[in-house]
């Protein structure tokens, strides 16, 4: 019976079988990341009331956390893919952390470009090198380090190895980042959502955040997805089953 | 509702530069991405299809 079960993992773990399994997932991945998105920006324009000390600028706290949360799990699901890979020695790891880094990038990118609009006005200033602003930005810098490494070697497994441990190393920024607001004086509020103390937002804005965020990591799975079969095909060109495609046949 | 007329919502009260800067650019991303995406699998595919193409003419 369990053993029965592993089989059955392990047969997905393989990009002969996950690549059809992918494209069956993304449409409804899609459709997930419309039934989130739609409410979730309806409450973050016309719901969620004006704040009474950040005006309407307070809005773009609805893409900024979603953004900034997912910057930080991707990089989370990506290093569990490579330190899998780099254990177990699975084709499908790497692609998967591959398939993940760009998509990452753009919401560490997106948090950061986010925060800079939501700061002039705020803050005054576009940028301040307090520690929460320095780690996001060193984020953004690992997955262009990964991306960057990863093209600079040619044999992929020798890449996906290099890779992983780049971003196994990187791994302890996560941390970094999300205790920051903590450990030093930052001019970054500290979190308003956090797992051991109640909420300190109105209940429409987090809802709000909430939907918006659920929307971001169905987009990212669905975007991961469709990368990782490009990825796929690209790697196993050679290899009879991709031959045998009906896309490929045709 | 927040808004009484389209041109107050797109004014988001003085930070309309700011609000419609940051879901701008999150929207321009979040569609380029997923388009360039697809785009990686479609060019892989055409020059599989011309591989296996090739291969039929030289067993033919």
């Amino acid at each position: 019976m369990s053993n029965n079960k592993i089989i059955h993992w392990f047969k997905f773990a393989s990009p002969q079988s996950f690549y059809p399994l992918a494209g069956k997932m993304i449409p409804w991945f899609w459709g997930l990341t419309a039934v989130f998105l739609i409410p979730g920006l309806w409450i973050s324009f016309f719901v969620a009331p004006t704040d009474f000390q950040q005006g309407e600028g307070y809005r773009i706290i609805f893409i900024h956390v979603p953004a900034a949360w997912m910057s930080m799990f991707i990089y989370l699901v990506m290093a569990t893919w490579a330190g899998l890979g780099l254990a177990l020695n699975t084709r499908l790891s790497g692609m998967m952390a591959q398939a993940l880094a760009p998509t990452g990038a753009i919401m560490a990118f997106l948090s950061l470009w986010t925060g800079a609009l939501w700061g002039k006005p705020m803050w005054g200033a576009w940028w301040v090198w307090d520690a929460r602003l320095t780690s996001a930005l060193i984020l953004f810098f690992l997955y262009i380090g990964f991306i960057a490494l990863q093209a600079a070697i040619d044999d992929a497994r020798r890449a996906d190895k290099a890779g992983a441990i780049l971003a196994l190393v990187g791994v302890v920024n996560v941390p970094i980042i999300y205790f920051s607001v903590k450990w030093w004086n930052t001019l970054h509020q500290g979190a308003s959502v956090s797992l051991t103390k109640a909420p300190t937002m109105a209940t429409t804005m987090l809802w709000g955040m909430l939907l918006m965020a659920l929307a971001f990591w169905m987009y990212s799975i669905a975007v991961a997805l469709t990368r990782v079969r490009a990825i796929i095909l690209e790697r196993e060109a050679h290899t009879e089953w991709v031959k045998e495609l009906d896309e490929v046949k045709a | 509702m927040n808004w009484g007329s389209p041109a107050e919502f797109f004014a988001m009260g003085g930070y309309g530069l700011y609000v419609w800067g940051s879901f701008g650019v999150c929207a321009v991303l979040m569609i380029v991405e997923p388009i360039l995406a697809s785009r990686r699998r479609s060019d892989i595919l055409r020059s599989l299809r011309r591989e296996s193409l090739a291969d039929k003419l030289d067993s033919q």
